[in-house]
């Protein structure tokens, strides 16, 4: 099931389903299809390691690979918990499975990687990328990466990914065959050319503000939580000096010394907790950042969309052109000034035999024209109704993703007054003993 | 701080032009003889000024005597009550000032009522310390609040300035209420009950005791404090550097705070901006912003209780081993005199003659004097333990209070963020 499913979509832009058809089958990905990868299959991140190699041009270069570990639920549910299949991957392999993705799902919000460097880290976090630290968010990072897209009902069954988790040798050279890069370096071209859709699809047009509003908007709150939590730090480490001058103020002092060394204490731990907390909440931020990187992915989706707009546009306006061509042909006037029409007036009229070539080819010519504006119309609606659906199933996603973010955000902040609260009173008591 | 008060400052409740005859000024009123022939013509033999022929209890000045005071006062067996309160805000066309109302309640016979309740001004207060001062040389004076607080910076006539002056003011009455000897000084007693203060009356004294001060202050070297005093002078070094210390430390995370509260309340409108285009995440993320808000406003005012409770303590207290150095450095000179004059007697004397009257005098007043500082400190060790111990859980009381703010507004956040779920989860 999986695998016929994975072939139907592949090629989904160029099936002839009607919409219904269409919209039928992706719902069944959806539900069925798009969990079926993580049903079959457990798969992690486990581990990151250190390593040192020589790269293409010949250079010592550190990286770090990451441990992805895969297991087949049956096994794990029957008991016999067999050794995980394993291998080592690379970021950098990461990241050509991604464009992978990207290019052949032009039409699909593709889950982001967790980013390549970090960004928007209060001071006392290292942004170095060999920090244990960075590491091992990265590698959260990275499961979360597989996992989301092992249960996305489209991409869980690309045999590419399928590939990327079993195959440990050979899966670069099996990327490559597939020709992704000559469409990617075309697509970005085009992408990057600037260009204007006469009708833009007020839907996508929404889509892609509402991206670029979600991206500023998040940006903005991880760069105002990064200075907060810089505050925070200070608030409680500030305390920690507290600590020490009790300690030494308790050796001058005969009755009050016992309540203000042991209050010291407490203020050494209220110091020391802040540490904790800023660990979790760096946690929250990490899944902030996922939809900061989940808004470009979705105004990628909207500018491909504009994209294969604007194709469908361009053969339209062409056909509108050959057709006019024809008609000045067949009828002897020249509507617009043209460079034939000064020709014909300067060199006189052509033959009926050169008019009737001309007309034979323009005639062949509409008629490609015609079908390639009904096979990029196709393509259009095709993306839009596929784009559509993977838009909505993202949307879905989304809230229900940030919404338990922000649950927990609230629980980790309960924790942290929790946590205020008791060393306080244990000061208190400390305090009131002097 | 500066962030916190970026709003006007509350006006005071104030008299304004008309009112200011309503309101009479205990120095704009006629002089009236007070005590007459008073402190003048008191016999200053004694170091410690205390009135030899006075009625009270620490007329007798024996340490024996003192003593029982003390139990008396460790008994909570308080006959004098004290209470500075009311600001209110004077404005006439020559000068803007404050005045406090100061309210008396006692059983002491040397009162001629039970309750007072007289305005004075700042420089009353100053008038009162001066006087103190003067006429007990051998006592630990409390301190008042400076008089000029980061002149410009702060808002004289502001509520929190106002305010936290008036709390000195009532410490510092308090504390000479509480003192067996300060509190039986009559110009306290005038401070406190006379209707108006008549300052000039206290001139003479003021010459006279000028000339003691200077006499005391004449520049006799000590050879060697002795331990005990040695041990208090080291004690308020070490201490003074703490408090210092604990200040900073004080300082430093209300700026902190002040900066963090700046960082929150940006931090909150933006989840509120968020909101706006969202649909099913409005409510949540509105929550949050309105969560975050709550948190802010319990952190401003902890930062406030921090720089307006916490911090005029330490200040009063650094002021107060000033008090304490001083009266110190008097002592000492008062034994260096002692110490010279013996000197030169042992020097010029054979054994025989019996020692002068006059380096007998020293000697008693550098005794009364020890007795009086020992007194006294010891009273200063048993007021700074309870006011510390008063100050730091107050601190942790008022940061128990902020995260119980603050859990409060999380905790009732949960089920906001959680609500539309369960509905979502009733209808699929």
């Amino acid at each position: 099931m999986a695998d016929s499913g994975s072939e139907d979509i592949a090629v989904i832009g160029n099936t002839d389903l009607t919409p219904s058809e269409s919209e039928n089958n992706l719902k069944n990905t959806m539900v069925e299809t798009g969990t079926s990868l993580l049903k079959k299959m457990e798969i992690s991140v486990a581990e990151a390691e250190k390593r040192t190699g020589k790269n293409a041009v010949n250079m010592q270069e550190t990286y770090t690979v990451y441990l992805i570990e895969t297991r087949p639920v049956d096994a794990a549910s029957e008991g016999t918990n067999p050794v995980p299949d394993s291998l080592w991957r690379r970021y950098s392999e990461f990241e050509l499975l991604r464009n992978y993705l990207l290019v052949t799902y032009p039409f699909l919000v593709v889950p982001p990687l967790p980013e390549k460097r970090a960004e928007f880290v209060w001071h006392k976090l290292s942004a170095d990328n060999m920090d244990p630290d960075f590491v091992e968010r990265r590698r959260v990072g990275l499961e979360n990466f597989l996992l989301r897209v092992a249960s996305h009902p489209v991409l869980s069954s690309d045999k590419i990914f399928y590939s990327f988790l079993t195959e440990e040798n050979g899966w670069k050279e099996t990327v490559f065959e597939t020709g992704f890069q000559a469409k990617a370096d075309s697509r970005l071209k085009a992408l990057n050319a600037t260009f204007r859709v006469k009708n833009p699809d007020k839907r996508f047009a929404d889509m892609k503000h509402y991206g670029d509003e979600l991206q500023s908007v998040i940006s903005q709150l991880l760069r105002v939580r990064a200075r907060a939590a810089d505050r925070l730090y200070g608030v409680y480490k500030v305390h920690g000096n507290y600590g020490r001058v009790f300690s030494e103020w308790s050796a001058i002092e005969k009755e009050m010394g016992d309540g203000l060394q042991s209050a010291g204490h407490h203020m050494d731990a209220y110091a020391a907790s802040v540490d904790d907390i800023l660990e979790e909440e760096e946690h929250y931020a990490d899944q902030l950042k996922e939809y900061l990187f989940y808004a470009d992915a979705l105004r990628a989706v909207c500018r491909k969309h504009e994209l294969t707009q604007y194709e469908l546009e361009m053969a339209a306006l062409d056909l509108t052109s050959k057709k006019q061509q024809r008609e000045e042909l067949a009828t002897g006037t020249i509507r617009t000034f043209s460079l034939k029409g000064m020709t014909s007036k300067l060199f006189g009229q052509e033959t009926p035999e050169q008019r009737e070539a001309k007309l034979n080819m323009l005639e062949t010519q509409i008629e490609e024209g015609e079908e390639l504006v009904k096979e990029r119309n196709a393509e259009c609606d095709e993306f839009v109704k596929s784009a559509w659906v993977d838009i909505e199933r993202f949307k879905e996603q989304k809230d229900h993703d940030l919404r338990e973010a922000l649950i927990s955000y609230a629980i980790m902040q309960i924790s942290m007054c929790k946590k205020g609260i008791q060393v306080w009173n244990n000061a208190k008591e400390c305090f009131s003993k002097m | 701080m500066s962030a916190m008060s970026a709003g006007a400052p509350r006006p005071l409740p104030s008299s304004g032009q008309k009112s200011i005859q309503d309101i009479c000024h205990p120095l704009s009123a006629e002089e009236s003889a007070l005590n007459p022939g008073s402190a003048a013509d008191k016999d200053l033999s004694l170091p410690n000024g205390t009135p030899v022929d006075t009625s009270s209890p620490a007329s007798s000045s024996s340490l024996l005597n003192r003593l029982q005071l003390d139990d008396d006062l460790d008994g909570e067996t308080r006959d004098l009550f004290v209470t500075v309160d009311d600001p209110k805000k004077h404005v006439s066309t020559m000068e803007t000032y404050i005045t406090y109302r100061v309210c008396t309640k006692t059983t002491r016979t040397e009162f001629d009522l039970p309750e007072y309740s007289v305005r004075r001004r700042y420089q009353d207060f100053d008038w009162l310390r001066n006087k103190l001062e003067e006429s007990q040389p051998t006592h630990l004076i409390p301190p008042l609040p400076e008089k000029f607080v980061m002149k410009g910076v702060v808002d004289r006539f502001s509520e929190e300035f106002v305010e936290t002056r008036r709390k000195a003011l009532d410490k510092f009455l308090k504390r000479v209420a509480d003192h067996p000897v300060l509190s039986f000084n009559e110009h306290f007693n005038a401070f406190l009950s006379a209707k108006d203060l008549n300052k000039r009356q206290g001139l003479a004294l003021l010459t006279k005791m000028g000339e003691s001060v200077k006499y005391v202050t004449g520049g006799y070297k000590l050879r060697a404090r002795p331990v005990e005093f040695a041990a208090m002078g080291d004690y308020l070094d070490m201490f003074t550097q703490k408090l210092g210390t604990i200040d900073r430390i004080a300082q430093r995370i209300i700026k902190e705070q002040s900066e963090f509260l700046m960082e929150l309340r940006e931090y909150g409108p933006v989840y509120s901006s968020w909101s706006s285009f969202e649909e099913d995440l409005h409510d949540p993320l509105e929550g949050v912003s309105g969560c975050v808000s709550n948190c802010s406003s319990a952190l401003e005012e902890l930062t406030e209780d921090m720089s307006e409770d916490f911090l005029p303590v330490l200040r009063e207290y650094v002021l107060y081993i000033e008090s304490m150095k001083n009266v110190l450095k008097k002592r000492d000179q008062v034994q260096a005199e002692y110490e010279t004059k013996l000197e030169a007697v042992v020097f010029r004397e054979d054994k025989k003659t019996p020692m002068p009257v006059d380096v007998e005098k020293c000697q008693d007043r550098v005794e009364c004097f020890n007795a009086d500082l020992k007194a006294d400190w010891d009273r200063w060790e048993n007021n700074k333990r309870q006011d510390f111990r008063q100050l730091l859980t107050g601190m942790a009381d008022k940061n128990i209070q902020y995260y119980e703010k603050c859990l409060a507004a999380w905790e009732s956040l949960i089920p906001l963020l959680q609500d539309k779920q369960e509905a979502k989860g009733e209808t699929n």
